[in-house]
C-alpha cells in the first residue's frame, strides 16, 4: 500500500515538471520587443546601388579588418561573405543573361549584409554572458569580446547570420556590424553610408528611415526624386543636434524611382529591425529569409520565463520531491544490509 | 519488504591494465595531441567548423548527446527514491557511476569548443549572467548536477576508505540531494530541448516546436532506461557475471510506457502544427526523421511482450535502439534539420572524431577502475541468489 501511495506521490512529483513544460503562454508571456524610439540604423536600398564595394573597403578601414583572399591573386581584398573579419558585403544576385538591373528575370541585382539590429535579437536573448548587449537608447546591438565565452550560441540564433567566429585563431573573438558606434562619440557615423555614392546605404533614426522608405514606394516607378545621401536628418531636427554629426548636411540628389517591390523589409520582421532594406527583386532571393511578426527570442524567453519564472516552479517541484524522497531514502537505509 | 533485500555492491577486483584498458589509454593519448593543437592554433585548424554551422559534434555529440546517454543515474534514482521501487536499487550505483563519468566529461568537453575558454567562469558569474539566455540556464544546472551527483556517489568513496562518520552523516542529508539530483536533469534535459528554439525557422519544422523541452526530457528518461539495458548488458558479458533480467524485465515495462507517452506527444505535435508534410517530402531531413521514428517505434516490436522483455538479447537491442533514436532525435535537430542557408555544410573532420571518441574512452576507462577498485556493482552471488 505505502508503495503504491508513494508511486502516486512521485507521480504527482515528477508530472508536475512534465506539465509546466507544455503550460500555454499566459502570464508569463513575453511579447516581442519593440524598436527604442530613438533607434539609429540604415536604409538601403537596392535599387540605387551600383554594387561598388566602397562600403565593404571603408567598414574594412574603420573596423581594422584584415583583407580577405579568395582569389589566386592576392591583390585585394575578396571575401565571398562577412566573416569573423568581413561585416559588411555586398552580394549580387544574378540570373539569366542578366541584362536589366533590378530584373528578377534576366537580371541582376545587389543586397548588402550586415547586422540588421533587431529590435528583439535573437544573439541578445541566446547569449549566455550578456556579450551582446541591444543598445537601450540607439539600439545598436553591440558586442563585447571581454565578457564573451566563445559558445557561438549567437551564431547559431542569428536568422540572418550575422554573428561570426574567427576560427583562424587561438583566442578568435566574434566579429558583426556594430553600426560603427566607436566612431559615433566623435561625430563620424557608419562609414557605409559616409562613404556611399549613390545614397543607396543611409544612415539615420529608423523612424526617419522607414519614413523615407514609405515615401519611396508611394512614388511612381520611373519618375524622377530626390534621394538624400550620408546621413538623413531627423525629422524637425534642431541645428544644435545636426551638429553632433559630422559631414555635408545636404547632399542629394535627383534619381529615377525604382521598381519596388511593395515591402520595406525589416519594417515588421521578428518585431522590426533597424536596418531597413528596398529592393525590386525578391527579398528571399536576394538573401533576406522571411520572417514572422513574432520574434523567436519572445518564444524561447516565453518558455524559460514559464518554467523558471521566480524559480517557483523548481522550488515547488524541488519541495516536492524532496518530500518524497526523504520518505523513501529513510525507508531504504532502514533495511538491514548485509554488512551491518 | 523483501524487495528491500539488495545485494550489496562490491569491488569487483581485477587487473586494471588489459586489452580494453589499453585501447582506450592510447585513444585517450591521442584526444590529447589533437587538442594541444586546438588550444595552440584554434577550432579552425582541427575541426570543420564554419559560420553555417557554428556547432559541430563537440557540442551535440560530446555534450546534448553525452549528457542524455548519462541519464540512466537520473532515470533509475527516479524509479528507486521518487516512485519507491527500492527492488531496483541494485540498478542504482552502475548508473550512478555512467551518469557522473558522463556529465563531468560533457562539463569539460565544453571547454575544448568554448572559442575564449579563459571566460568560462563568467557564465555562473553574475555580473555576467543572462537570465534570459537557454544555455545559461542549461549551464547553470549541468554544473549544479556534476556537483550533486559527486555527493550521491560519494558513499561510495566513503565505504572504501572506511570513513563510516562521514557516511552516516552524508546519509542524514542525503535524501535532499536525490531530490535536487532529480530536479536538475528535468531542468536542464528539457532546456537542451529549448536551445533550439530561439534558432526559429533555421530548424526544420519537424524539430521545431514550443515542446521542444518535454520532447527532449521524455526521450532523455528513456533513453536513461536504454542506457541500462545496454550497460548492464555489457557490464554482465564483460565481467561474465549474471544479467539482472528479474530488474530489467519490469524496468524495460517502465520506459515502453514512458515512450509511449513520447511518442503521443511527438506525433501529436507533428499534427497539430501541420508539420507532417515536411516527413513526406523526397529529402534527407524526411529520410532521418523516419529512420528516428522508426528507432523510437522499435522496442514495442522488440520487448512488446513480457517473454520478450526476459530475453537479454532484446533487452540489449531494445537499449541500443532508444540510444540510437535519441542521436537521430538530437543530430536531426541541431544539425540535418538546420539549415543556415545555401553554401554551407558541415561534416566532422578526423580530428573532430576521434576527440569525441578519446571521450567516450576515458568514460569507459573511468567506469572500469573504478567498479574494478570501489563498491559499485552489486555482489555476484547474493545477486545469483536472488
Amino acid at each position: 500500500m505505502t508503495t503504491r501511495r508513494n508511486f502516486l506521490r512521485g507521480c504527482l512529483a515528477g508530472g508536475a515538471a512534465a506539465a509546466a513544460a507544455v503550460v500555454p503562454e499566459t502570464a508569463c508571456a513575453r511579447d516581442t520587443l519593440q524598436r527604442p524610439p530613438e533607434g539609429l540604423g540604415l536604409l538601403y536600398d537596392a535599387t540605387l546601388c551600383v554594387g561598388c564595394q566602397a562600403c565593404v573597403a571603408a567598414c574594412k578601414q574603420v573596423n581594422e579588418n584584415p583583407p580577405e583572399f579568395t582569389a589566386m591573386e592576392k591583390l585585394w581584398d575578396t571575401p565571398l561573405d562577412t566573416s569573423g573579419h568581413t561585416f559588411n558585403l555586398i552580394k549580387m544576385y544574378r540570373n539569366g543573361t542578366m541584362e536589366t538591373k533590378d530584373a528578377e528575370q534576366n537580371g541582376f541585382s545587389f543586397m548588402k549584409t550586415s547586422c540588421m539590429h533587431c529590435a528583439d535579437p535573437s544573439c541578445v536573448s541566446a547569449c549566455p554572458v550578456t556579450a551582446m548587449i541591444k543598445d537601450p537608447v540607439t539600439g545598436v546591438v553591440a558586442y563585447d569580446a571581454d565578457a564573451c565565452i566563445g559558445c557561438r550560441y549567437c551564431v547559431a540564433a542569428c536568422p540572418f547570420g550575422i554573428p561570426k567566429y574567427q576560427y583562424d585563431s587561438p583566442t578568435g573573438k566574434i566579429g558583426k556590424c556594430e553600426l560603427c558606434r566607436h566612431r559615433h562619440e566623435d561625430g563620424f557615423y557608419s562609414a557605409c553610408a559616409e562613404v556611399c555614392p549613390t545614397g543607396a546605404t543611409l544612415f539615420g533614426r529608423t523612424e526617419d528611415l522607414l519614413a523615407e522608405a514609405k515615401r519611396r514606394l508611394a512614388l511612381k516607378a520611373g519618375d524622377w526624386t530626390n534621394v538624400p545621401r550620408g546621413r538623413l536628418p531627423a525629422k524637425g531636427e534642431k541645428p544644435e543636434d545636426a551638429a553632433k554629426w559630422k559631414g555635408l548636411l545636404d547632399q542629394s540628389y535627383e534619381v529615377r524611382v525604382g521598381n519596388y517591390l511593395q515591402h520595406v523589409y525589416g519594417e515588421t520582421e521578428y518585431g522590426g529591425t533597424q536596418v531597413l532594406k528596398l529592393s525590386a527583386v525578391n527579398f528571399e532571393k536576394v538573401g533576406m529569409p522571411n520572417l514572422p511578426p513574432k520574434s523567436s527570442a519572445a518564444t524561447s524567453e516565453t518558455i524559460q520565463h514559464t518554467l523558471y519564472g521566480g524559480l517557483i516552479m523548481p522550488i515547488a517541484v524541488l519541495a516536492g520531491l524532496t518530500f518524497v524522497a526523504r520518505r523513501n531514502v529513510v525507508a531504504d537505509d532502514e533495511t538491514p544490509k548485509g554488512g551491518k | 519488504m523483501s524487495s528491500h533485500q539488495h545485494a550489496v555492491p562490491v569491488p569487483v577486483g581485477g587487473k586494471l591494465f588489459n586489452a580494453a584498458t589499453f585501447v582506450c589509454g592510447v585513444l585517450v593519448a591521442i584526444m590529447i595531441a589533437i587538442l594541444i593543437t586546438r588550444f595552440l592554433f584554434g577550432l579552425g585548424a582541427v575541426t570543420n567548423l564554419n559560420d553555417g554551422y557554428p556547432w559541430g559534434i563537440w557540442v551535440v555529440f560530446d555534450v546534448v548527446i553525452g549528457s542524455a546517454f548519462a541519464c540512466g543515474g537520473f532515470s533509475v534514482a527516479m524509479l528507486v527514491y521518487i516512485f519507491n521501487k527500492g527492488e531496483y536499487h541494485p540498478l542504482v550505483r552502475p548508473a550512478l557511476l555512467a551518469s557522473l563519468m558522463g556529465y563531468t566529461l560533457a562539463g569539460v568537453g565544453v571547454i575544448f569548443d568554448l572559442g575564449r575558454y579563459w571566460n568560462f567562469w563568467h557564465i555562473l558569474w553574475p555580473t555576467y549572467a543572462n537570465p534570459n539566455s537557454v544555455m545559461f540556464e542549461v549551464a547553470v544546472c549541468i554544473t549544479a548536477y556534476v556537483l550533486v551527483m559527486w555527493i550521491e556517489f560519494s558513499p561510495v568513496f566513503l565505504e572504501k576508505w572506511g570513513m563510516k562518520d562521514a557516511k552516516k552523516k552524508l546519509n542524514k542529508v542525503l535524501f535532499f540531494f536525490i531530490a535536487l539530483g532529480t530536479l536538475l536533469p528535468m531542468m536542464h534535459q528539457s532546456s537542451l530541448g529549448t536551445m533550439l528554439v530561439v534558432m526559429g525557422s533555421q530548424i526544420n519544422p519537424l524539430w521545431q516546436t514550443p515542446v521542444l523541452p518535454l520532447l527532449y526530457l521524455l526521450t532523455a528518461i528513456v533513453i536513461g532506461y536504454g542506457v541500462v539495458l545496454f550497460e548492464s548488458c555489457v557490464a554482465s558479458s564483460a565481467y561474465r557475471r549474471q544479467i539482472e533480467v528479474h530488474l530489467l524485465q519490469p524496468m524495460a515495462k517502465i520506459m515502453l510506457g514512458t515512450l509511449a507517452v513520447y511518442l503521443v506527444v511527438r506525433i501529436g505535435d507533428l499534427v497539430m502544427r501541420g508539420a507532417l508534410s515536411h516527413a513526406m517530402s523526397p529529402s534527407l531531413e524526411a529520410l532521418v526523421f523516419w529512420v528516428e521514428m522508426i528507432l523510437f517505434m522499435a522496442p514495442f516490436a522488440l520487448i512488446g511482450s513480457t517473454n520478450a522483455r526476459r530475453n537479454p538479447a532484446r533487452l540489449f537491442l531494445a537499449g541500443v535502439a532508444i540510444m540510437l533514436g535519441g542521436i537521430f532525435l538530437r543530430v536531426n535537430g541541431f544539425l540535418i534539420g538546420y539549415d543556415t542557408g545555401p553554401g554551407w555544410n558541415y561534416f566532422p573532420s578526423i580530428a573532430e572524431m576521434l576527440v569525441t571518441i578519446g571521450m567516450f574512452a576515458t568514460e569507459v576507462l573511468g567506469y572500469i577502475i573504478i567498479t574494478r577498485r570501489f563498491p559499485v556493482l552489486p555482489r555476484e552471488d547474493v545477486s545469483a541468489a536472488h
